[in-house]
């Protein structure tokens, strides 16, 4: 089972943090803290397992992540779960967010937490994972979110992306924070298309 | 009122504040506006404000004046206010506020709405945080869904029952029928679900896996249409197909196949086909073998099939990418125990993960070399781990020093060896073993007779080096005091032996006593192993009795009482001190309990009666922390009491009064005792000298006031300086006599014990009396005198008096 979903930034800020066991505010904001502690420490080359810190369940839960560009995606597992399985599954959430937001990056996620709570709700549900195939999932919140437009327009939320500043350069030299790096700058060979299928 | 701002608005506003207080201030502000906005009950603005709520609870901020909107907006007719009332009330709402009992009812709308994205959205909410009492409420619901028209709506359901019968388990029967149908289906993502379903059942309940073994063929086929059918875009993971959909159905055939012959049988097939037709080259391949290692080692397969998975985990292990190293390691370490031999073909791969740098891969490798430690082959891992206790990290040391203790102490070749090992281990991480490794690495040591030259000459050189790490430094000063003699007087059987002068010794062990570096328990041990030193060593007992004598005077209460009672050593029973000195004797393995023991003990050896004034003093020595005063004549085993140290002798002293001793009324502590600091320690239970009354004439020593007290006397027949005072005082006045306490004091010849008193409060009229024994020891056979001092409450008023008794019968004291 996934007890947690946790994505935040190089900075510890969290983009969105999904429980899908009781935990109190506080313990949940320090759950937030100490993991990213724990994943900002690991260098770049080692595997992408940690034993989760006290706080979630102790021995039993392992800590899955995935360094993409400037967020960190985190999912704490229980021993039922297959840790390759779930490093396959963090792929397919990105993916999936890559073909609802095109190039996602980080400033997407900040501005439709919303969205991504959606999308991440088709995938899994209660800690299950629950559809892994992209173009379903795609289909279905397509269908959802055009359910929502038609409905009376009061305060209805625009859900086009805000912005035009994804680049889709290759290997972009470092800069300013202004320009955010695309998700899927982990492909730099093969970024001509927007879309990135799954490739190592 | 203005229109709230939208989501989007706020956090820009959000990212533009620069410092912590900015971004609350702007919180705060927004938190304002919208509880005004949900207090005029706003239809038009509210999913706005909730959506805006549920960012900045993400942000840490409190949002719980939110969760009765939620509510109001999953019962609105609107899908946008659904979807944002649904999202809240799973962020916001939990089982422990009662306001999400209120959603049951929407949720049971909600679950045959005719839409199939709000049954969805309701499935969704009552399977991530539905509480037992929902989930009783709503599983005819679910149940009825799970046979939906709809794959969307089934897949959906079908998780929402995982989630149903993990809170509720006893509703599971009424899923079995359902599932067993969503088993046939041809969409993924339902057969997904519903394997996940079965796998949860299974798990709840053992019964239920006869029930769903008959689906072992079905499952197989489906596997097969999996890895035969061509290239399916749709479920294409790097050119698997759905390997999720693989790996799940692998999970369930392996607790199925578990324990069962026949279905191990039917899986065999499969098995071996996924292991050797899947691609390695990718995780996704990976993952599935994998998957499929684990299925073989848990099922009964043949021995060929689990030769194969051995050596698919072997392949991993040298695999480049190290998440494939480190779920090897893992399940390498599962299998550690069942296939020993297999996993030892590998010790060498597994050594050399030992030193990568990984710190997850590091872990797991150390648990498995202990894992593979046996007695063919200890010596060589030994080595290897010891180089690894080097090198590792802080983190490391301590499991891996317990580790190496534990794998030496069970195949050790030879005595030596182990010392040894032991040794090296002190030297490199002595900072980080156990503390309650100390007294097993004693008695060990002492254990080993041949040996003990060798292993003080070892420890004084580890200890001229280094007195920081504090085990070490312990184990060390012990052998310093129990083998000094052969330290000095060392046959030179390796050149590293050097020569060593008593001055140097003892150099040493002040250094460690003076040392800030040492902890007080160390600091202990050295005052110990000095004073022991002073029988071991010839011409140096003045500098010993100066050393021991300047902590009579040291702030802590243990060093201080350990320095007072070794000068009395010095001063008063010097012609004991060898005896009391001597070699412990041999520590026996597990006798390690507390003080309670020991008091035993000593009524016992009471009982039995040795020689008076040893068997005084070592049952005082016995009961007191210091072990090491031990009378060797106790034929009883002694009790390593080195990790009992650091305790004040106040707590043991309690422990004393909670037994419970024959005698209460001897046994116990004494009052306010002006003497000798030995007789703070009871010796317990005169039950005995009651039996060795000889008869000297009772005195009546006071007599004033109504209180008189009376003293009877016993010669003890084992001593015949030692005398037993009985004595009894009464009150004859109308009044009750309370907070009655007597302090005796004899001349500077006589030794005197008191007891404590039956009470203190002595009832009126002579309607009864208080007792107390003193015990008083006459070497010199001195006429026997003694003053009193009485202290008592009488008619609300404290009184105190003196009184002389120098009349005492002639038997008492010739």
């Amino acid at each position: 089972m996934i007890k947690a979903i946790l994505i935040f930034n190089n900075h510890g800020k969290p983009r969105l943090s999904k429980f899908y066991e009781r935990y109190s505010e506080d313990t949940q904001q320090q759950i937030i803290r100490e993991t990213f502690h724990l994943v900002s420490k690991r260098d770049e080359n080692v595997c992408n397992f940690l034993e989760g810190g006290m706080l979630i369940g102790g021995a039993d839960n392992k800590l899955i992540y995935r360094h993409y560009a400037t967020l960190y995606f985190v999912f704490c597992v229980d021993s039922s779960e297959s840790e390759l399985g779930i490093l396959d599954l963090i792929q397919v959430f990105v993916e999936t967010l890559d073909k609802c937001f095109e190039n996602v990056c980080e400033l997407d996620l900040i501005f439709h937490v919303d969205k991504v709570h959606n999308i991440l709700a088709e995938m899994v549900m209660g800690g299950m994972v629950l559809e892994t195939n992209m173009n379903e999932i795609v289909t279905q919140i397509d269908a959802q979110n055009k359910m929502e437009k038609s409905e009376a327009p009061t305060g209805s939320k625009q859900y086009h992306p805000t912005r035009g500043q994804c680049l889709q350069l290759p290997a972009p030299p470092p800069r300013l924070r202004k320009k955010p790096r695309s998700l899927t700058l982990w492909c730099q060979p093969l970024i001509a298309s927007s879309k990135c299928t799954y490739r190592h | 009122m203005p229109a709230p701002v939208r989501l989007r608005e706020l956090i820009r506003t959000i990212r533009a504040a620069r410092t912590q207080a900015e971004e609350r201030e702007v919180i705060q502000k927004e938190c304002a506006l919208i509880r005004s906005s949900f207090r005029e009950e706003d239809n038009t603005y509210r999913c706005r404000n909730v959506a805006k709520l549920i960012y900045m609870h993400m942000l840490g901020y409190p949002a719980h004046f939110g969760q009765l909107e939620c509510l109001k907006l999953i019962a609105s007719q609107r899908f946008t206010d659904k979807r944002i009332g649904y999202l809240g009330a799973m962020l916001l709402l939990d089982e422990r506020q009662d306001v999400h009992l209120l959603m049951t009812n929407c949720l049971k709308n909600d679950l045959s709405h005719s839409t199939q994205f709000v049954q969805g959205l309701s499935l969704c909410t009552l399977g991530c945080m539905g509480s037992s009492d929902m989930c009783r409420d709503l599983a005819g619901e679910v149940e009825k869904l799970l046979k939906n028209s709809n794959s969307y709506i089934r897949k959906k359901a079908a998780l929402a029952a995982v989630h149903v019968i993990r809170k509720v388990p006893e509703l599971l029967e009424m899923f079995l029928p359902a599932t067993k149908n969503l088993l046939n289906d041809k969409n993924h993502g339902v057969l997904h679900a519903a394997v996940v379903l079965v796998i949860e059942m299974c798990k709840h309940s053992p019964d239920t896996h006869a029930y769903f073994r008959k689906v072992v063929p079905q499952l197989v086929k489906s596997l097969k249409n999996l890895i035969m059918s061509g290239y399916s875009p749709e479920h294409d993971v790097s050119g698997i197909s759905d390997p999720f959909l693989q790996v799940q159905i692998l999970r369930l055939l392996r607790i199925l196949g578990k324990s069962d012959d026949e279905a191990s049988e039917q899986m065999n097939d499969i098995l071996a086909q996924v292991a050797t037709n899947t691609e390695t080259s990718k995780n996704v391949g990976n993952a599935i073998l994998y998957e499929t290692v684990l299925t073989v080692m848990d099922i009964k397969s043949e021995s060929g099939l689990r030769v194969l998975a051995v050596n698919i985990l072997g392949r991993f292990l040298l695999n480049n990418d190290k998440n494939i190293r480190y779920v090897a390691l893992t399940s390498l370490l599962k299998m550690v125990q069942t296939d020993h031999n297999a996993v030892q073909r590998h010790r060498s791969t597994i050594v050399d993960c030992l030193t990568d740098l990984d710190v997850s891969i590091k872990r797991r490798a150390m648990d498995l070399c202990f894992a593979l430690v046996n007695g063919s082959n200890v010596q060589g891992m030994m080595k290897e781990l010891l180089y690894f206790l080097d090198h590792c990290d802080p983190e490391f040391k301590a499991d891996c020093a317990s580790g190496i203790f534990l794998a030496a102490e069970k195949y050790a070749p030879n005595k030596r060896w182990h010392i040894d090992t032991i040794m090296r281990v002190l030297t490199t991480a002595g900072g980080y073993v156990r503390d309650d490794s100390v007294p097993l690495l004693i008695q060990l040591i002492s254990n080993a007779n041949s040996l003990h030259a060798y292993i003080v000459q070892k420890l004084y050189q580890a200890i001229r080096v280094d007195i920081s790490q504090q085990p070490l430094v312990q184990v060390a000063v012990w052998c310093i005091g129990e083998y000094g003699d052969l330290l000095l007087s060392a046959e030179f059987e390796e050149e590293s032996q050097v020569q060593v002068t008593e001055d140097e010794v003892l150099d040493v062990l002040e250094k460690i006593l003076q040392s800030s570096l040492s902890a007080l328990t160390t600091r202990e041990y050295a005052l110990t192993a000095i004073m022991k030193l002073s029988t071991r060593l010839q011409s140096s007992t003045n500098r010993i009795r100066k050393a021991v004598s300047i902590y009579g005077s040291s702030l802590d209460v243990e060093l201080q009482q350990r320095a007072v009672e070794y000068s009395a050593l010095f001063m008063r029973f010097d012609h004991m001190r060898p005896a009391l000195l001597e070699r412990m004797p041999l520590i026996q393995k597990g006798a390690a309990n507390g003080p309670v023991q020991t008091v035993v003990n000593g009524e016992e050896k009471e009982e039995g009666g040795s020689l008076p004034a040893q068997e005084q003093l070592s049952q005082q020595a016995q009961v007191s922390n210091l072990l090491d005063l031990l009378d060797v004549s106790n034929p009883a085993p002694s009790v390593p009491q080195e990790s009992k140290v650091p305790h004040a002798g106040g707590e043991l002293l309690d422990l004393l009064d909670g037994l419970n001793l024959p005698d209460p009324q001897s046994s116990g502590l004494s009052g306010a005792q002006p003497h000798l600091v030995l007789d703070g320690i009871a010796a317990p239970n005169s039950h005995s000298t009651v039996n060795l009354k000889q008869d000297i004439p009772s005195i009546i020593a006071y007599d004033q006031n109504g209180l008189k007290i009376e003293f009877s006397f016993e010669r003890s027949k084992a001593n015949t300086n030692m005398l037993f005072i009985t004595l009894r005082a009464s009150n004859s006045t109308e009044v009750d006599m309370s907070n009655f306490i007597l302090q005796a004091a004899v001349p500077k010849s006589f030794q005197l014990q008191l007891m404590s008193p039956s009470g203190s409060n002595i009832p009126a009229r002579n309607s009864g009396a208080v007792t107390q024994l003193m015990r008083v020891l006459n070497t010199q056979k001195h006429p026997l005198r003694m003053r009193l001092k009485l202290m008592y409450n009488h008619r609300e008023a404290p009184i105190e008096v003196m009184a002389d008794i120098n009349e005492f019968p002639l038997q008492a004291w010739e």
